[in-house]
């Protein structure tokens, strides 16, 4: 277990200033293992980017890199995101 | 009026300091007056936002631990002592100083009193700061829903909203304490970490099917999350926030 380990909750600000709906209670599926998680529950580490895994298998299911005036974001371990409309 | 609380985008805004009071020798609540405030839920968060002088900036995450109906937004804060953000909070601001926040951010560790209880509220240090949104909530809501926090703390004197919730039991609301580094001259409750043991004795039983909330630094939130699964409790049900090393 990693100390500095945070969850979804951590980003849900910034998840929310892309998407404008807050995205913690959107529901993703991994798509190596096909564990569905709330994004709050989702593991994150925060190093140059932020990287959120799977819970269940650790796969990297979503980077985002931020500079001042853009954000890169990656959704390589993402089978589908359910969100609320 | 919950809809218009949770769709928009995001815009920075700035808040006055309408009072600063201090909770534990190391935490203080800071109130907040935020024109136009769309309202909250109980277990959401804001970010801030510190500007320096030559435009450097720092941001963090912290949990609103007043409730929903109060006009005022309180942030319960927990001074880091290697924090670039927590002391300036703490130690520098004052009634009338301005800060740049947004929010309210979050959903997946909310509490609203329909969903009503069982409620197991379990915190480490500060991570009692949207559990205490929730019982604030549930007392100003006249909700029954039976709720057990369990309080992990240092010493008695690191406890916090101490008399609050002293002033709160009762009524469906159990406080059970622990207290891990010191405790006063004979303290007879809970002297250690929260451990399967313990939460099995301040219960609910799994069968009752609990929400189960679990804030607090990432090591206590894995022991304390993984002891719940442990004893029955479905991984669903148990949400969990955490603060990284420290905490706050």
């Amino acid at each position: 277990m990693d100390a500095l380990m945070l969850d979804g909750n951590a980003v849900a600000g910034l998840l929310q200033e892309v998407f404008a709906v807050e995205m913690t209670t959107a529901i993703e599926t991994c798509n190596r293992c096909g564990a569905t998680d709330p994004v709050g529950a989702l593991y994150v580490f925060r190093g140059a980017g932020i990287v959120m895994r799977c819970p269940h298998c650790d796969n990297a299911l979503v980077t985002i890199v931020k500079d001042s005036t853009r954000m890169w974001i990656g959704f390589a371990g993402i089978r589908t995101l359910q969100v609320t409309v | 009026m919950a809809r218009a609380a949770v769709l928009g985008r995001l815009t920075w805004q700035v808040a006055e300091v309408v009072d600063v009071a201090a909770e534990t020798p190391r935490v203080k609540t800071l109130a907040f007056d935020v024109p136009g405030w769309p309202g909250h839920r109980a277990g959401q968060h804001v970010d801030v936002r510190l500007t320096a002088e030559d435009g450097y900036q720092a941001q963090r995450s912290y949990s609103i631990a007043s409730t929903p109906d109060n006009p005022r937004i309180e942030l319960t804060v927990e001074r880091l002592d290697d924090g670039e953000v927590s002391p300036y909070l703490t130690d520098e601001l004052r009634p009338g100083d301005q800060i740049e926040l947004r929010g309210p951010v979050g959903g997946y560790f909310v509490w609203e009193p329909p969903q009503g209880g069982p409620l197991l509220l379990v915190g480490g240090g500060s991570g009692v700061v949207p559990l205490m949104a929730m019982i604030r909530t549930r007392d100003a809501a006249g909700s029954d829903a039976e709720t057990r926090l369990l309080l992990s703390s240092r010493g008695w004197d690191d406890v916090i909203y101490r008399d609050e919730l002293e002033q709160l039991r009762g009524d469906g609301l159990s406080v059970v304490h622990t207290l891990t580094r010191s405790q006063p001259p004979g303290w007879t409750a809970y002297a250690r970490r929260v451990d399967a043991e313990m939460l099995a004795e301040v219960g609910p039983n799994p069968a009752e099917r609990p929400h189960a909330y679990v804030c607090g630094p990432t090591p206590f939130v894995e022991a304390v999350a993984e002891a719940l699964v442990q004893l029955g409790h479905k991984p669903h049900r148990v949400k969990t926030e955490r603060f990284g090393p420290t905490g706050g």
